[in-house]
């Protein structure tokens, strides 16, 4: 079913119009609000896409929410002092504590709310919004110790697949064969030999309410998923995508393009497991072949065919796995012929 | 504020209690609102008698019982961030777990209250109580006290809130009592009957820069080098100021509850001719020792320290200036300098050569008697200065 995507406000350079048209179901109508909560003028790349997840989230969420920013691009981008590019609370304390920062402002939420100095009736959102490094390395315990002490908390990691704002070091969301300066493509070793941590299971197996995969590229899709994390009683868990030009070495103008092509290949499955019932939210009738994705990435020019037969073999079975726990074909098969 | 001060009118009463207990109990009186920690030895009775606290409906807060003690202290950093009265409590391997976030809970400028049951570090793994894990965190920013027993636990983490959360402070407070030897000894000490009377001495101040989503700022951004100086300056001052506010806050104290404890003590200092300067629970041994020495003919005096951070010059000039020969009992070595960690430091109060020994390392027994002969030696010239001597180690 085709849905029209029409989203107020909303002008992404880039962006092909009715990118999420091939969703499998009717996306909710979102009146965004006019006002912006994550403000113009910060120190992100050039078409650098954290700053759409940012805005879009808090847009969602709204001005009675609170960020727990760790250490990483969006931190040192976007609070210099004595400037800020956030319109609501925001605190950095840390790079590998934005679980526990957050439980604690949360639990602050609570007995100020008992003892009345807080309005009991009032709904505040508290959000981490980490990096990749912060969230699957570095902030992977207090992570793990959040979810599982089920703090009312929405964590969004947005995954650029590696250290950037460092000068592109790898992490545990880095690709097979991805380039990166501490796993460079040599001339034994063709890059990082590791693969991708699928953060949204691993945030899943705590038995949280809500975890989900998303991609800013299918804007709908990622507003629904904000939407209902930020409705659930309990941890909720958003594995964004994000693409980094000078980390992935594209053309700036591919910033969406890129994303699509993630989607588009199966590379990046958007998904959702809402109390254990795990569903793909963006079908994928025919999947273009991996290379369509990796062409158009710096990271990955160093790879010979044997290397993109093989990562395609890895994506193949990764959606075999997705479409089983989905139970159903909603990422379809390869379709070699596809024009990228 | 105007507190309205009737004297000998707070009720007190006589328990007794480890000091473990004892400054679980002065949080739970002070009202805390999120206690975040992670067990180990020998902190662990403290957070265990908190956490009863909250599932006994006894105090009404959050408890974290987080994934580990960098997590605890982040945890008691974002809920005083949010505006909360906080808590926690470690030990040695558990503060250095927590490093990372001990200096910015100084930049952040909030009033975390932190109990240290102090403890060696490891390797060779010990639980025992030295104060290495103490001394490692000196220089990050925290008002710092060092206590001798179990009442001067209690009264000192009451005082340890007022403080820190004083509009001019707003700085975190680490209490240090000794591992086993304050933690785990049952003690006589007298306690505020009505929890009003702790409230009415520390209110919550909230008066520190919060997250709040009526007047919404950025706490923790970056500081480049155009402002890291001053900002960091500003919590440098801060802390060097406080002095006045640990005063005042003890002094008022003494006021209402009849004890007060200065920034430290001394013992038949007035003539004396050999100072012994320790710090924590074997402060009364030093005093045995002085009794001792001066059945002997040898006037000693003794000192102990109960403010490590801000440090009190002014205080350990005034009482150490006319003392001729000075020995201070460090109870954690400073690796590769020259003498003992306090030593140190009070040489260079003092600005002349004063004498340094270890004594207690990874919680080595120790006794009036090994203090008076360590005292006895310094007295007599049988060591030298700021050449640093053992009490109580084995071997050549």
């Amino acid at each position: 079913m085709k849905v029209k995507v029409e989203v107020r406000g909303l002008q992404l350079p880039g962006a092909r119009p009715g990118a999420a048209v091939e969703a499998a179901y009717e996306y909710a109508d979102f009146d965004l609000p006019e006002q912006e909560l994550f403000l113009p003028g910060h120190g992100l790349c050039a078409s650098c896409t954290i700053g759409v997840i940012a805005r879009h989230m808090l847009k969602v969420l709204g001005p009675d929410t609170i960020v727990v920013n760790p250490t990483g691009c969006a931190e040192v981008s976007t609070v210099t002092y004595p400037r800020t590019n956030w319109a609501v609370p925001w605190i950095h304390v840390a790079f590998g504590n934005g679980g526990s920062v957050a439980s604690g402002i949360e639990a602050a939420i609570k007995v100020l709310k008992r003892r009345g100095v807080i309005d009991p009736n009032r709904k505040i959102n508290v959000v981490v919004f980490a990096g990749d490094g912060g969230t699957a390395d570095i902030g992977f315990q207090a992570l793990s110790g959040m979810l599982e002490r089920r703090h009312r908390v929405i964590y969004v990691m947005y995954d650029n697949e590696g250290y950037m704002n460092t000068g592109i070091q790898r992490s545990g969301t880095t690709p097979l064969f991805a380039s990166a300066t501490t796993s460079p493509a040599g001339k034994k070793i063709p890059g990082n030999l590791t693969h991708k941590k699928p953060m949204a299971l691993i945030a899943a197996a705590h038995g949280i309410p809500y975890s989900a995969t998303a991609n800013p590229a299918y804007l709908p899709d990622m507003l629904e998923k904000f939407r209902k994390a930020a409705e659930i009683d309990g941890p909720s868990f958003i594995h964004v995508l994000q693409s980094c030009q000078p980390g992935w070495r594209f053309e700036p103008k591919y910033a969406i393009k890129v994303l699509e092509l993630a989607t588009e290949t199966g590379y990046w499955v958007n998904y959702e497991i809402e109390d254990g019932k795990f569903r793909i939210t963006v079908t994928v009738p025919r999947r273009k072949p991996v290379e369509c994705f990796l062409k158009l990435q710096g990271r990955f020019k160093h790879l010979g065919k044997e290397e993109i037969a093989f990562l395609q073999k890895v994506i193949d079975e990764d959606v075999k796995r997705l479409n089983e726990m989905a139970g159903g074909e909603f990422i379809g098969p390869l379709d070699p012929e596809a024009k990228c | 504020m105007t507190l309205q001060l009737e004297l000998g009118k707070v009720r007190q009463k006589r328990i007794a209690l480890t000091g473990n207990h004892a400054v679980a109990l002065a949080a739970k009186m002070a009202r805390v609102e999120v206690i975040a920690a992670y067990p180990i030895t020998p902190q662990t009775p403290a957070v265990e008698r908190l956490a009863e606290f909250v599932n006994n409906g006894e105090l009404d807060a959050e408890y974290i019982p987080v994934e580990g003690e960098h997590s605890a202290l982040s945890a008691v950093v974002g809920a005083s961030a949010m505006g909360a009265r906080v808590f926690t409590a470690t030990s040695s391997q558990g503060l250095g777990f927590m490093y990372e976030i001990l200096p910015i809970a100084v930049g952040l400028r909030l009033p975390v209250v932190m109990g240290i049951a102090t403890r060696a570090y490891s390797a060779p793994i010990n639980v025992w109580g030295d104060y290495s894990d103490v001394m490692s965190m000196r220089e990050l920013g925290w008002i710092i006290y060092m206590v001798s027993n179990v009442q001067e636990a209690f009264d000192t983490t009451i005082q340890a809130f007022r403080v820190g959360e004083d509009p001019s402070v707003h700085l975190p407070v680490a209490v240090a009592y000794d591992g086993f030897w304050i933690s785990h000894v049952l003690q006589p000490l007298e306690v505020p009957e009505d929890e009003e009377d702790v409230m009415r001495y520390a209110p919550i101040t909230r008066s520190w820069r919060k997250l709040d989503v009526d007047n919404p700022a950025s706490l923790g951004a970056v500081g480049t080098p155009e402002w890291y100086f001053e900002i960091r300056y500003a919590a440098y001052k801060a802390l060097e100021d406080s002095i006045k506010v640990v005063l005042e806050a003890d002094a008022l104290y003494g006021k209402m509850f009849g004890r007060s404890y200065g920034l430290g003590s001394g013992y038949k200092l007035e003539d004396a001719d050999v100072a012994i300067v320790t710090y924590g629970s074997i402060y009364g041994l030093a005093r045995k020792a002085v009794d001792a020495l001066r059945a002997e003919g040898i006037r000693a005096g003794a000192l102990k320290i109960r403010l490590l951070r801000p440090w009190p010059a002014d205080f350990l000039r005034r009482r150490l200036d006319g003392v001729d020969k000075v020995v201070v009992v460090d109870r954690a070595f400073n690796h590769g300098g020259l003498v003992g960690p306090v030593a140190t430091e009070l040489a260079a109060t003092l600005a002349r050569p004063i004498y340094s020994a270890y004594a207690t390392i990874g919680m080595r027994a120790t006794d009036s008697a090994a203090l008076k002969k360590a005292a006895e030696r310094v007295a007599k010239g049988e060591v030298e200065p700021m050449r640093p001597f053992n009490i109580g180690l084995r071997g050549p």
